[in-house]
This record gives structure tokens, C-alpha cells and sequence, in this order.
């Protein structure tokens, strides 16, 4: 519900500045390193929207995958959640490149 | 944004225009959806920073033992260093009168139905704090494994705990929350030779397939206590904070701490 009221606050501050009548469709990009659960924001959107600039707006949200990058070889690969090892060499050095995204994309408004 | 101080924390984002349709614009905006309270967050880490304070951001699931551990460390340290609490419940204010009769200050924030702190809370909560002269602040935050996580407070480091009456899996469950901390304290160690089906190296296994070397150290608040381990990283990152201690972000702790260890 937080992430829901910044989403549609951030949301309201742009559309002010650009002077819209209405938003049309917001996209976000969620990664499951995030924290947060897209089909609870997406409930919690259907709820809170009403009564602001956003009540009539579709929400859109873009799953991001995990990827990391290893340490020890280079390689780049898609892994799961809680096993963020290279699945080329199986090494445990590894940097998220991907999967951590919370972010808002795009808005489409009405001018 | 802050009526207390009145410190200006606000920044008008940049965003690029599309060009307009018939009645429609696209804005693309590529921001975070956090970036109000991560501010605010930066702006609690400079308050730290002036006055030398180190902050921790504590959490666990409920009942693992966080204000234990923190009645035990203020008993341990509190000679030697000048320590304050911020305690994050849903209701009550038990956890700061705890504290409060450890002889530290304490400031309790009660959350009502938000499951975790964020940056604003603990902002207003610092305006009752007497930073100066502080060495060491914990922010015990609500007992959750899940939200905690995606929020900055502006602290210096994160500790989770993970009590040995819980599963040994819990790493794998919240990957989350356990990537995104710098030491993991496995609590009530002195029940392990009860507990027969919680194996420490299943913990350590879990912890390692999340990319990083987290250290993993073994307490015990109450009965037996066995507080060594902890006490001394504590010792370490508060001796080394005014020198050349760095704050990496939760969110960027896998890549910063590792690009800061490895080279890379």
C-alpha cells in the first residue's frame, strides 16, 4: 500500500506538470528482487486509485527477471530468486544486473 | 517536507516529453517508485553522518529476539559508548519502556497497521533523539521479513536475525531481506541443542546461493549468554565510522559490496 501511494502520488505530481485531465496508463517495471508482489500492487491500485487523477488509468506492470553478472567468469545469467549463482561456472560471486527494478516506467495522460 | 526542522528535501524529477498524439501524451519517467522515501533516507544518513553516529536498521520475523539481543548489547556496551533505540511496533509501547530501563534513551514509533518503518517515521522519530554526543542508534524495526526490506531508513548497516526456533530455510524463503543484509545473527543459539531439526550450515548454504558472503554469527541473549561474536563486529564498524566508513545502499549491497571486496 505505500509503494501504491507513491505510485500514485509521482503519478499526480507529473501529470500536474503537465497539465493533464486525466492519466490513461501508467506502466511500472517490478524485479522479484524488489520486494514487492505485482498482483498485490495491482490490488491495492484497483482500491486507491479512486478519487484521484488516476481513477480512470489501466495500470500495466513489466516482470523483470533476475540476471546477474559473475565475478569470476563474466558470464551473464537468468537465475531464480534465492539462487543467485553463475549457471555457467556456479560461482557465488556474482552482481545483480537485473531483477531489483521498482520502478515507473511511463505514463500515458490525457491533455 | 519536514515541519519540525524544516530541512528541504525535495527535488523536482526530470522527465523526458514524448512527442504528443491527438489528445495523449506519453511521459517516459524511469523513476523510482521509492525515490521520495529514499530521499528522505539520504537525508536521515546526513543527520548520522554530522554527528559520528552509526545506525543500524535491525529486523527479524516476529519473536526472534530483537529487543533481547538490544537489552543484552546496551548492558555490554553502554560503559563504553553512548547508544539510543528507535523501536518500531505495530502497538504498544513495551519494546522502548525495555529499552528505557536498559538507562538509554528510546523512542518508540507505533505503526498502526504499516508492517514496516520508513524513512519519514524514523526522520520525525530522530527529532526526539539527542544525536550529539551519540555513538550508536538502532532501529529496531517491526517484526516482518517481507516489507522491511524495500524500504532505506538512512542506516548504515542492515542486521537481520534469525532465530533457531525458525526454519533453517529462511534465506531461500526471503531472499529479499537477506540479500540486502550485512551481517545475519543467528539468534537463541542456546536452544540449539533442543531444536533437532535446525541445522546452522543449511543456513550458511542458503545465505551463500544469494551472491555474497554475509557473515553469519551465532548469539544468545538470555540463559547462556554468548554475545562475543557480535560485539566485536559492532567494536569494528564503530571504531572504523569516522574514518572511512562508507554507506552501501540495501538495494545496491550485493553489487557495491562486492565491487568494494572483489575489485570488480
Amino acid at each position: 500500500m505505500a509503494v501504491c501511494q507513491a505510485l500514485l502520488s509521482q503519478v499526480a505530481q507529473i501529470a500536474q506538470q503537465h497539465g493533464a485531465e486525466a492519466v490513461a496508463c501508467i506502466t511500472v517495471e517490478i524485479g522479484p528482487l524488489s520486494g514487492v508482489e505485482p498482483e498485490q500492487l495491482r490490488r491495492a491500485f484497483a482500491v486507491m486509485r479512486a478519487g484521484s487523477g488516476s481513477a480512470a488509468a489501466e495500470l500495466l506492470i513489466e516482470t523483470v527477471a533476475v540476471e546477474v553478472h559473475c565475478l569470476a567468469c563474466g558470464a551473464d545469467s537468468e537465475t531464480p530468486v534465492n539462487r543467485l549463482v553463475c549457471r555457467t561456472c556456479g560461482g557465488f560471486r556474482t552482481r545483480v544486473i537485473a531483477g531489483d527494478e521498482l520502478r515507473l516506467r511511463r505514463i500515458e495522460l490525457r491533455v | 517536507m519536514c515541519q519540525t526542522c524544516g530541512c528541504a528535501i525535495t527535488a523536482v524529477p526530470r522527465h523526458e516529453t514524448a512527442p504528443p498524439g491527438a489528445q495523449s501524451t506519453v511521459v517516459e519517467v524511469l523513476q523510482n517508485l521509492l525515490a521520495e522515501n529514499d530521499q528522505v533516507a539520504h537525508h536521515n544518513r546526513a543527520h548520522f553522518d554530522e554527528h559520528h553516529v552509526l545506525a543500524i536498521n535491525l529486523m527479524s520475523s516476529p519473536g526472534a529476539g530483537k529487543t533481547a539481543l538490544l537489552e543484552a548489547t546496551i548492558l555490554a556496551l553502554k560503559s563504553r559508548y553512548r547508544i539510543a533505540v528507535i523501536e518500531g511496533d505495530l502497538e504498544t509501547d513495551n519494546d522502548a519502556r525495555r529499552i528505557r530501563a536498559q538507562g538509554v534513551p528510546a523512542v518508540q514509533i507505533t505503526t498502526g497497521t504499516a508492517c514496516h518503518l520508513d524513512a519519514a517515521a524514523v526522520h520525525r522519530a530522530l527529532h526526539e533523539l539527542p544525536l550529539d554526543g551519540l555513538d550508536l542508534l538502532f532501529i529496531e524495526n517491526v517484526g516482518n521479513l517481507v516489507c522491511p526490506a524495500s524500504f532505506d531508513l538512512g542506516q548504515h548497516l542492515n542486521v537481520t536475525l534469525l532465530s533457531v526456533t525458525e526454519g533453517d530455510d529462511k534465506p531461500a524463503k526471503y531472499p529479499v531481506i537477506f540479500r540486502a543484509s550485512d551481517l545475519v545473527l543467528l539468534s537463541k543459539t542456546d536452544l540449539l541443542e533442543v531444536v533437532d531439526d535446525f541445522h546452522p550450515e543449511r543456513v550458511a548454504a542458503a545465505l551463500g546461493d544469494l551472491g555474497h558472503d554475509t557473515p553469519l554469527i551465532r548469539v544468545a541473549a538470555r540463559r547462556t549468554p554468548s554475545m562475543a561474536g557480535w560485539l566485536d563486529w559492532l567494536e569494528a564498524h564503530l571504531r572504523s565510522r569516522n574514518s572511512e566508513y562508507r554507506y552501501i545502499s540495501a538495494r545496491q549491497s550485493s553489487s557495491a559490496l562486492l565491487s568494494s571486496r572483489f575489485g570488480a
